[in-house]
């Protein structure tokens, strides 16, 4: 039996090599996206290792405001710079220094635009001397307040040498800032960055005074231990003298946690990758289950001799089951190496694009093997599962007989496909209307899941009003009606071909309809709401946002022709102890005028310093009124208690809570970050926009633009989400492709002699080759209509659910849709190409003869 | 019959000097040695012979299917030795029909359409006239809206049948067309291609080993070991047979 097997499996490579060849496409996804986390994670691991190799003992305020990886960097508190002195006096210390480390360094290139990182942060430090780690490679170190040394990968991202003027945005000043660039420094091992961050040194007390804010201050303390003192002792005496109010560790736990905190959202991004992989896979599945189902229909022959020469149901099924598993197997090993070679180049260009991050070796973790066999076997035997059950159910007198494949009834399929799919709606319903209990997205999922399934055991039944009305169309021609007629032929075959394509389209059409719908219902509620003429505002590059000079705003104000002005910090911080996003505005009384802001209670349109403003969602659900009492903790200074004194209504557009102008200053980015302008009526746009464009000349990360181009620019980011998730779909539908080539394939094999009686007839080469096009086009268009309606359909859902969220209007991509089904023909052509070149090569008197 | 002895000068299909050889060296096999004939136009013509005599070879040569080694085929006024792909469609497109043994009706195509399809694939239209005529002589005039699964062995030959003649080729090529049926629908349609011969002057040329087939033909000629041996005008099955015995012992003897 096992000779048997493996005659038949090399009898039939091509075929095999096909459908494997969609095992190995999603198993590559799952290696790669465990090649690159790790490979990532070490490298981050040894980039902060070394970041931090110089520390024995890190001293560090508590952070006030805890923020995950999610919604920005950390940012900590100040010590006072006594406590350097403190920490000197700790037995076992040889040293200590204060280090000013922060965020938000922007060195302007000579080009006059910001130097971005796309990622790692932007540093502006004070300069503490050099270090093994840390050397200068031209000029000094810097004196003069005026000074800055700047490490060699930023001087060559910018453009400037030693000895120039350098502009230089800081935490506290958004606007430009002249400096001479006095020395350019690199790190040991001729590196000119560690991993990509940007630095930037100062003296101490301007670090001070532009990166925290306040003089004699600094963000963190290392100390040195003496002699003979271990790190973690004096870890311990440190921690002991400074009380519980500051953390201290040793570097090598600064490191780990540092690492750490990068890594949670690496494995975000791993689950992202996994989740496309399981995508490729499912549609890998079908591939595969059809595959099978040929096979063993055209062995039928075969098989019935062998039931009849005495093999049991058992043995044919493991004969069927065997043959999975070797392709499972070999397909299992090409795809992890495949997915390894994936993950080093991803890892490669992350590396690049993060600003020269050293990669560590490539690292294959034995999740990425176990996970690859795991799947590759198991998808391919799972799916083999089912056909080799019906081989092993062919009787054997069938060897006797000429079989046609008997056409059998689609009631059973039918009613396991309507029962599945209702199984999906109710998991969907569940899910999307909040009850499913905690389980939310995995129910969610899981009814996505099970109306694929249920849709594509529909597929048959539906396959045949459908195709034939899609076949109409090319029903001028002889090819053409004939193609069509092929593609009705066996519509269980067509239907899991189609099905393969359904589901990549369904779930980029699914994303398409949800994303517009986000971007069309905040994009209307943004034109109806913001009353606006101009918007100072940046494209956002990093984890920061841009941010301008607040003085721009009160010269913005004084321009003839503008009325209001309002410029919008935002931070997270702790209200009662519960993390919430807080913003303040410039001005409240134009901040109400200019978005329309409708009181619920109190008065909106003044703000004392210890006043607040809340959203009427966010006061219903903490159970706020007007006169109550929070107690706030911004990012610096200390906790304050502030007053509810008015409530807005809530909006798409509207803050939780809103501050006063004062609180900024204790924001982790104390500078605005959008001002809106309103003009007298009356006043031409165009007259006052170049005016503020001037104001913002010290400002280069923001620009001033009219109110359509600003929701343009801020619902973009959307789009890009979009485009990242359609090219990570495609590689779902390029394996849908490769059914659809497999499917033909065999047809054309199938279908030898009745090709042979076409072509002895008068067909001519170039009408069989339109002929299986036809068929092609006909399987792939049905597909994507199949997919375009389910996705439709999910979309729609989903929008339904967001309703409260926001999302109100329902958008359907008619274009994208369109789009869809034409690249669906496309595809249909493609893929017909070489069956259709094989169709037209048979030999007329061969296929014949051919019994 | 003497009325289209005019005609016969001019063969439907006509044989030259035609040599065909399979492979090479030890594996060489000679399946025609050198055959001329002539088919004359409006005359059923059988070919008959053991098997491995060429009969068949010479049938795929004088269709087109399949290429001489040395020698011309020609058909009408075509030659077809010499003919790219393109040629040879247009050839078996517009001068010639063919009949199968295994019928070969697309399953997806109700009978109708089969019938029509070599006139659709060339873009011409029926004849009308012709083509009642065709289905009325068939006798399928019920079956055309059924597809080949619904009908019978000699109804699907039948139909196979009309599709070759309702083109109206130069000549038809029949290769054992009554090998899958049994007697009684066999002897349909022989009768009905003898009548298509009789009656409106179709062009048939067929292979059989069948003599009660062959018994159909006007003339018969015989094929052993790729050589024309023999031939019979106005045949009954009893001298095919004849015929034939006389071959399998010469060929015993020659052995």
């Amino acid at each position: 039996m096992f000779r048997a097997t493996l005659k038949s499996l090399l009898a039939r490579k091509v075929r095999l090599i096909l459908s494997g060849l969609a095992v190995v496409l999603g198993v590559m996804f799952v290696s790669g996206a465990f090649v690159l986390t790790d490979t990532l994670g070490r490298s981050f691991d040894s980039v902060f290792a070394d970041g931090f190799s110089e520390i024995d003992v890190n001293v560090a305020a508590k952070p006030k405001v805890q923020v995950n990886e999610m919604e920005g960097e950390q940012t900590v508190a100040p010590l006072p710079a006594t406590l350097v002195d403190r920490v000197k006096q700790v037995p076992g210390a040889a040293s200590a220094t204060g280090v000013v480390n922060a965020d938000g360094a922007r060195v302007i290139g000579s080009n006059g635009k910001v130097v971005t990182s796309f990622g790692p942060p932007q540093l502006g430090e004070n300069w503490t001397g050099e270090s093994e780690l840390l050397k200068l490679r031209e000029g000094r170190a810097p004196q003069a307040e005026d000074e800055i040394v700047i490490n060699k990968a930023l001087a060559t991202a910018a453009k400037v040498q030693v000895g120039q003027k350098v502009g230089v945005l800081t935490a506290f000043e958004s606007k430009k800032r002249d400096f001479t660039l006095v020395g350019v420094f690199g790190y040991s091992g001729d590196r000119d960055s560690i991993g990509g961050v940007n630095e930037v040194f100062f003296t101490t007390p301007v670090a001070q005074r532009l990166m925290l804010g306040e003089p004699d201050v600094f963000n963190s303390i290392t100390v040195q231990a003496a002699d003979g003192v271990s790190d973690e002792k004096l870890r311990d005496d440190v921690a002991r003298t400074l009380g519980a109010d500051f953390e201290v560790k040793t570097g090598e736990q600064v490191a780990a946690d540092a690492s750490a905190s990068l890594k949670e959202g690496l494995s975000f991004f791993n689950k992202i990758l996994l989740g496309f992989a399981a995508v490729a896979l499912l549609v890998g599945t079908f591939l595969i289950l059809n595959t099978f189902s040929i096979i063993v229909a055209q062995r039928t022959r075969e098989l019935a001799l062998m039931r009849a020469i005495g093999a049991s149901g058992r043995q044919i099924i493991g004969s069927v089951v065997l043959e999975a598993i070797a392709v499972g197997l070999i397909a299992s090993v090409l795809g992890l190496a495949a997915g390894i070679g994936v993950g080093a180049l991803l890892a490669f260009l992350f590396g690049k694009l993060a600003g020269g991050l050293t990669l560590a070796g490539i690292g294959v973790p034995a999740a990425a093997v176990i996970g690859s066999f795991a799947v590759g076997l198991v998808i391919t035997v799972v799916a083999a599962l089912l056909p080799a059950l019906r081989a092993s159910r062919i009787p054997p007198i069938a060897a006797m007989q000429d079989v046609a494949t008997p056409d059998r009834p689609l009631t059973k399929i039918t009613v396991a496909g309507s029962l599945v799919t209702g199984v999906g709606a109710v998991l969907l319903f569940l899910g999307l209307s909040g009850n499913a209990g905690g389980q939310t997205l995995s129910t969610i999922l899981g009814g996505v899941l099970f109306a694929f399934i249920g849709v594509a055991l529909l597929t048959p039944l539906i396959s045949r009003p459908v195709v034939s009305l899609l076949g109409a169309i090319f029903s001028w021609s002889v090819p053409g009606k004939l193609g069509r007629l092929n593609s009705g032929r066996n519509p269980r075959r067509t239907a899991i071909t189609a099905a393969a394509l359904m589901v990549g389209i369904a779930l980029v059409t699914g994303v398409t309809v949800i994303l517009d719908s986000a971007k069309g219902s905040i994009s209307a509620l943004a034109q109806d709401t913001i009353k606006a003429e101009l918007v100072i505002a940046g494209q956002q590059g990093g984890p920061r946002p841009p941010t301008f000079d607040p003085g721009v705003l009160d010269q913005a104000k004084a321009l003839p022709g503008v009325r209001l002005v309002d410029g919008e910090y935002g931070d997270m911080g702790r209200i009662d102890g519960e993390s919430t996003w807080v913003a303040a505005s410039s001005d409240i009384a134009s901040l109400r005028q200019i978005f329309g802001a409708k009181p619920t209670a109190g008065d909106i349109d003044r703000l004392g310093p210890t006043q607040m403003l809340a959203s009427s969602d966010t006061a219903t659900s903490r159970g706020w009124s007007v006169g109550s009492t929070v107690n706030v903790q911004l990012t610096r200074g200390e906790a304050r208690t502030y007053t509810i004194s008015g409530i807005y209504e809530s909006s798409q557009l509207t803050n939780p809570v809103t501050l006063p102008a004062t609180a900024a200053k204790d924001f982790a980015i104390p500078q605005p970050i959008q001002g809106f302008i309103q003009l007298d009526p009356g006043t031409r746009v165009s007259d006052v926009q170049p005016q503020v464009e001037a104001l913002l000349a010290d400002s280069p990360e923001v620009s001033v633009a009219d109110r359509d181009a600003f929701i343009k620019q801020q619902t973009s980011s959307l789009d890009g989400l979009l485009t990242m998730i359609q090219i990570l779909l495609a590689l779902a539908i390029v394996i849908a492709v490769l059914g659809i080539i497999n499917t033909l394939a065999l047809s054309v094999l199938e279908r030898t002699r009745e090709l042979g009686l076409l072509r002895a007839i008068g067909l001519r080469r170039s009408q069989t080759m339109g002929m299986i096009t036809v068929e092609a086009v006909v399987i792939s268009v049905f597909g994507a209509l199949l997919g375009v309606v389910v996705g439709t359909g999910l979309g729609a859902a989903v929008v339904e659910a967001l309703k409260d969220e926001g999302i109100t209007d329902l958008i359907l991509p008619w274009g994208q849709m369109g789009v869809f089904l034409g690249l669906a023909a496309i595809i249909g052509v493609v893929a017909a190409v070489l069956p259709a070149v094989r169709a037209a090569r048979i030999n007329v008197l061969g296929a014949i003869a051919h019994d | 019959m003497t009325a289209t002895v005019g005609q016969q000068a001019q063969a439907a299909a006509r044989a030259n000097d035609v040599w065909k050889v399979y492979g090479s060296g030890e594996a060489q096999v000679i399946a025609l040695r050198g055959v001329s004939a002539e088919f004359e136009r409006g005359r059923f013509t059988a070919i008959m012979g053991p098997s491995g005599s060429g009969k068949s070879t010479l049938m795929h040569c004088l269709a087109g299917l399949d290429s001489v080694t040395r020698g011309t085929v020609s058909i009408g006024e075509t030659t077809v030795t010499g003919l790219g792909d393109a040629g040879l469609t247009k050839l078996r497109r517009d001068k010639v029909g063919f009949i199968f043994q295994q019928f070969n009706l697309l399953p997806t195509l109700t009978a109708k359409e089969n019938i029509l399809l070599p006139l659709s694939i060339a873009g011409r239209k029926p004849d009308p006239a012709w083509y009642d005529t065709v289905i009325e002589t068939v006798g399928l005039k019920d079956r055309l809206d059924h597809r080949p699964a619904q009908l019978s062995g000699g109804q699907q030959q039948r139909v196979a049948c009309a599709r070759a003649l309702v083109s109206r080729p130069e000549v038809i090529f029949a290769d054992e067309p009554t090998g899958n049926l049994d007697s009684r629908s066999g002897a349909e349609v022989l009768n009905f291609l003898r009548n298509s011969v009789r009656e409106h002057g179709q062009t048939i040329v067929m292979v059989t080993h069948d003599p009660t087939a062959a018994a159909y033909a006007d003339r018969v000629v015989f094929l052993a070991d790729g050589e024309i041996v023999s031939e019979l005008i106005e045949p009954t099955a009893e001298t095919v047979l004849d015929t034939m015995k006389k071959l399998d012992t010469a060929a015993e003897v020659g052995n």
